[in-house]
């Protein structure tokens, strides 16, 4: 039986049945994980297919194959999936649905570059499309060392996986994308080599989480916030990402790393365009992408001699973390004695354009640091005329800020000067909160399922397109030129502190960080 | 209150006997000053007022059906058990927390008033539960045992209601009493929520565009359900008619067998409700759509999901499972509270085209 062709694109009219359903239908689709016997793949990706299945998010029609080096069989492949997903999905497994899950699962096993891999492949896809008698989507998902990515996508091209007579065909990358601007550009180059750049997903799994998308919520579906937030009314903006945890097992990847390619390149700047961005026109991918694009480019990149003064990178020391006492980054496993990579990274950055000239945004990203936070804080202009008195007892009375926090606690939070209890007119500052968990009752779902499910229905609002990636390296990449060929020791902070005391030399005016 | 042995406040729960809402209310903040007090990780839970009336005697099912409902449920809960020939009220009040314990987490506090009150009661039961929602909240309101007039007593104060059209034994009552109340609130109706799989895997089917077209040619459709849940296959069909444009005509009854037809813009489609005797579960058992061209498409409840079939016109055969878990009945409930906060409109023009068909 000849498989049926199809295409997934909507041009015989929308489909009268999908209107007011909240779960709109996705194109059947076989979707293979290169590196499924990885780390990401065990402990992100194949917990999240199984959760999308659970709740009957999957595509009516759904299968999976798995691509990695290692010996393995279906049967093995199948054993190795489920215990992965029976020990990292954030529900219990229900066997049935699990097995549903497992049970046509496919394995090809060989190195990314051998041919004979897209050949097992190029059968195994045909073959599932003459099983079903329908052709379904693909998609790649390159969950591998980033090594592989041009060599895997090279040979989906060369063995015409890259694309499908009635299906579309799609490509998704994890980050990160280069270790700077030239490979990053040579991988965009080498991937749109192949592919056209709506069949390429790049994932920033940050942009997954809900409390991140809430950003825009925020900003575009509330009056109160967009009049106020430009130039006029903001005097700063702070960005964190603290974490309290150290690398752990993480040096080898870490140490050739490091904070500013880990975490500032992609997730902190996505961050900051989120924040900072014009209202797109309406959500569609390019729309939001165009406008986060633009922000990048008002970003000017440093100046080598500028860097010292607007950033600044620091490593930690042995200290307390969290009341046991915690290794400095050169004692942990595998770290060289005299490494210099960064565990903290500040930043100024300015956004040269007509909302945001003058107003400094902070970036600061670290490990072992006290506590684990990732947030926004946004302080507007002091009022022009205090008519309180300033020595009548009033607790300082200071700017309002603005809060999102991204984790752990998600939700938002706007500071207010209030009026102590008494006789007298003394004020101080007070917290109107909104935190996530209490309005809604729920959990949100894991990011990787939201941003597969966006993947296989060819959503790529939430994934990051190539000129918003190398405009992001435009930006690092002098900063990391410049601590490359700094001679000097990296600064030192305790373990479980605030960081380096020497972060405040970034700061302009009377600014001060925010407590961690 | 002290030594009034009438009241009593243990263990961060506190009981009264012949009470007065302003009372109880006057409980609960203490509760939550309590609450506040005693941890600062605690955060009251500021999403949704579920006011239950039940029937004393079912008190503790209808308690044990909530608890399951899981990731979903209401942050003030106002229990009204009615039991026969009461005259007074009495009241319980808790607050409970989950989460917080670590640095920085959060304890989110749901809190629960169980009221035990009379027939006599529910007339003005509005009265009595108004000072003990949270204002501003959404206030959804379920009445699983009946009691239409302590229903229609709470709508100026409700803004949902949650029924289960399937516990009407007369579906054409249960099709009424829906857009009645529809006319005054937003309506949650589980025996719709229990057809949501059956229709998202319907539209999916027909989603590719070489499928689509099939939709205009669609001939027959047959939706089997339990014996008792003939409402949720009328939901579907009438969901089918309006999304498709058909013209439904009243449904003859024969043997038990619904059967009907709608009118099509190529011809008229063969409607059919077949009771299946065997399905333990409420709601729908499978599916069938036919075309003239000679496709059909038929969802069944099956291991791991349902289970999907597919003919073509020359007759070859495919069988796959659409996955899914089984939601469960306390995953239904959970889930029409979570729909209190959202808005379908599908359902109000399938429950229209229902009432064609039962007329």
């Amino acid at each position: 039986m000849a498989a049926e062709p199809s295409t997934a694109r909507r041009d015989e009219g929308e489909n009268p049945l999908a209107e007011g359903l909240e779960r709109l239908p996705v194109h059947p689709t076989t979707l293979t994980i290169f590196g499924a016997t990885g780390d990401l793949s065990q402990r992100k990706l194949l917990p999240a297919l199984y959760n999308l299945a659970h709740e009957g998010a999957l595509p009516e029609r759904f299968n999976l194959i798995g691509v990695s080096r290692g010996e393995s069989s279906d049967e093995e492949f199948r054993s190795t999936a489920r215990e992965a997903i029976q020990r990292h999905s954030r529900r219990d497994a229900d066997p049935k649905v699990l097995d549903a899950l497992l049970a046509h699962v496919r394995y090809a096993r060989g190195s990314f570059d051998d041919p004979a891999v897209y050949e097992q492949l190029e059968r195994a896809t045909a073959e599932l499309d003459t099983e079903a008698g329908i052709v379904f989507n693909r998609v790649y998902y390159l969950s591998t060392s980033p090594a592989f990515f041009s060599v895997i996508v090279s040979q989906l091209g060369e063995h015409g996986l890259d694309s499908h007579d009635g299906a579309e065909v799609r490509v998704v990358i994890e980050k990160p994308i280069g270790t700077n601007l030239q490979e990053a550009r040579d991988l965009n180059a080498a991937v749109l080599d192949v592919l056209e750049e709506d069949q390429v997903f790049r994932i920033d799994h940050y942009l997954g989480k809900e409390t991140v998308q809430n950003v825009l919520a925020f900003r575009f579906a509330n009056g109160l916030f967009e009049p106020i937030w430009n130039r006029n009314y903001i005097d700063s903006v702070q960005i964190t990402a603290a974490e309290e945890i150290g690398i752990g097992t993480r040096a080898g990847y870490y140490d050739s790393s490091g904070a500013l390619r880990d975490l500032v390149q992609n997730h902190m700047l996505q961050l900051l365009c989120l924040l900072c961005m014009e209202p797109p026109v309406n959500f569609s991918a390019d729309e939001v992408r165009d406008e986060k694009a633009k922000v990048l480019h008002a970003i000017h990149p440093p100046e080598p001699d500028d860097v010292n003064d607007m950033a600044l990178r620091a490593q930690y020391a042995a200290g307390v973390s969290s009341g046991e006492a915690a290794k400095g980054y050169r004692e942990e496993d595998d770290v060289p004695d005299d490494s210099q990579t960064e565990t903290y990274a500040a930043l100024r950055l300015e956004v040269d354009n007509w909302r945001w000239a003058g107003v400094p945004l902070y970036l600061r990203t670290g490990k072992r640091l006290a506590r684990k936070v990732t947030e926004i804080a946004v302080t507007l202009k002091p009022v022009p005329h205090l008519a309180f008195a300033r020595d009548g007892g009033s607790v300082g009375v200071q700017p309002n800020q603005i809060i999102l926090t991204v984790q752990p606690n998600e939700g938002a939070s706007i500071s207010l000067g209030a009026k102590i209890p008494g006789t007298r007119m003394k004020i101080r500052p007070v917290n109107m909160e909104f935190l996530y968990g209490t309005a809604f009752m729920s959990q949100s779902p894991e990011a990787y399922e939201r941003l597969i499910m966006d993947a296989m229905r060819g959503d790529a609002t939430l994934f990051t397109r190539d000129d918003e990636v190398e405009a992001q390296w435009r930006i690092i990449d002098p900063i990391l030129s410049a601590w490359a060929g700094d001679r000097g020791d990296v600064i030192q902070y305790e373990a479980g502190t605030q960081g380096p005391e020497e972060a405040a030399r970034l700061l302009l005016h009377d600014h001060r960080w925010r407590a961690i | 209150m002290e030594g009034d042995l009438s009241t009593a406040t243990a263990g961060g729960v506190w009981s009264a006997r012949d009470t007065t809402p302003s009372e109880i209310e006057s409980a609960l903040r203490d509760l939550l000053k309590e609450r506040n007090a005693a941890s600062d990780d605690f955060v009251p839970g500021r999403v949704l007022n579920l006011v239950v009336v039940a029937d004393r005697e079912w008190r503790g099912e209808i308690q044990n059906r909530l608890d399951r409902v899981g990731r979903y449920h209401a942050s003030r809960t106002i229990l009204c058990a009615v039991e026969p020939r009461r005259q007074t009220i009495d009241a319980r009040a808790s607050i409970t927390a989950e989460g917080g314990g670590t640095e920085g987490a959060v304890a989110v506090g749901q809190e629960d008033v169980v009221l035990d009150l009379g027939p006599r009661h529910l007339e003005r039961l509005a009265t009595i539960v108004d000072p003990l929602v949270v204002t501003d909240l959404a206030t959804l309101v379920w009445s699983p045992h009946g009691h239409p007039d302590a229903v229609d007593s709470l709508l100026p104060i409700a803004q949902i209601v949650l029924i289960d059209s399937i516990n009407e034994p007369d579906p054409a009552a249960a099709i009424s009493r829906a857009r009645q109340l529809a006319e005054r609130a937003y309506i949650v109706d589980l025996a719709w929520l229990r057809s949501t799989p059956w229709r998202e895997r319907v539209a999916s089917t027909f989603d590719p565009p070489q499928w689509r077209s099939e939709l205009g040619k669609v001939s027959a459709v047959t939706a089997r359900h339990r014996p008792d849940s003939a409402v949720a296959g009328l939901l579907f069909l009438g969901w089918l008619c309006r999304r498709l444009q058909w013209g439904p005509a009243s449904m003859l009854s024969q043997g038990g067998v619904r059967l009907g037809t709608a009118h099509a813009r190529r011809q008229d489609v063969r409607l059919r409700l077949e009771p299946d005797e065997s399905m333990s579960a409420p709601g729908l058992a499978g599916i069938t759509v036919e075309t003239a061209s000679g496709m059909s498409i038929s969802l069944e409840r099956g291991e791991g999901g349902l289970t999907a079939r597919r003919r073509d016109r020359r007759g070859n055969e495919w069988e796959w499972t659409v996955m899914g878990a089984s939601r469960g009945e306390a995953g239904i409930l959970g889930e029409g509270i979570r729909q209190a906060l959202l808005r379908d409109r599908s359902y109000g023009p399938a429950l229209d085209a229902a009432a064609t068909m039962v007329s």
